[in-house]
């Protein structure tokens, strides 16, 4: 199977390149993806793990979030 | 206030691409523009990476997003211009893209050269993101070429990149 292409535009002469990308290019596109994937993770975590927290102080205290925001307005 | 404003070239896909340059930019105007639409092929929205001179390092920003949700700000440096989530994928709604605009005044100039980006992806859900980026690259030369990529996977077929140069005389 072909490796994804990259194009450029050559803005002096008009010339439109279709450039397959090499391999080490597709490795770095791969890696850059595998990433791209983990800080997405990392970051869903990291929301998912203060509004656990909110959630928690909340019932703690026993009001609602409207009402924190009440309090802090 | 830029009194011309001349399409340099654009360039719209016939089939997903992993990148899109913009080479032999003269140096012959006062700033440059870049319009984007564009979709990513596969699932997850992306951030759109714009590299002046294809330089990866030199760039530091600062992106502020709404999603209909939440308002957050971060701040990139040492890489390339990030414009954080704003490529809607295969799992925002069919046939959308994103519209954006980049702009760096005195680009062929040899200062540090600033750049301002807004834009947004459009989905047709709840979840829609809008983001402004301020940007330095410190860079010296000339901005001669311009890269634009995803933080990861391919832009979509139908993307469509459009370069002008303004003057101010």
């Amino acid at each position: 199977m072909a490796n994804p292409t990259r194009v450029e535009v050559n803005c002096t002469t008009g010339e439109v390149l279709e450039i397959e990308l090499t391999d080490a290019e597709v490795a770095e596109l791969e890696a850059a993806q595998a990433q791209a994937e983990l800080d997405r993770a990392a970051k869903e975590a990291e929301a998912a793990e203060k509004a656990e927290a909110k959630a928690a102080l909340l019932k703690r205290l026993g009001i609602t979030a409207d009402e924190a925001a009440l309090l802090l307005a | 206030m830029a009194n011309t404003y001349t399409l340099i070239q654009a360039q719209t896909l016939a089939s997903a691409a992993a990148s899109v340059t913009f080479s032999a930019i003269p140096a012959t105007y006062t700033d440059i523009v870049l319009r984007v639409s564009a979709r990513r092929a596969e699932a997850g929205r992306q951030d759109l990476l714009i590299k002046p001179n294809n330089d990866t390092s030199n760039n530091s920003g600062t992106n502020i997003q709404g999603s209909g949700a939440a308002a957050t700000s971060n701040a990139t440096s040492a890489q390339s211009i990030k414009i954080a989530n704003i490529i809607p994928s295969t799992n925002e709604t069919a046939s959308t893209f994103c519209n954006a605009e980049f702009y760096m005044p005195n680009y062929a100039g040899s200062a540090n050269k600033p750049s301002g980006t807004f834009g947004v992806g459009e989905n047709n859900a709840t979840t829609a993101y809008i983001v402004g980026n301020a940007s330095l690259s410190q860079i010296a030369s000339a901005i001669s070429s311009v890269v634009l990529s995803l933080a990861s996977g391919t832009f979509d077929t139908g993307s469509s990149f459009y370069l002008y140069g303004i003057k101010n005389s």
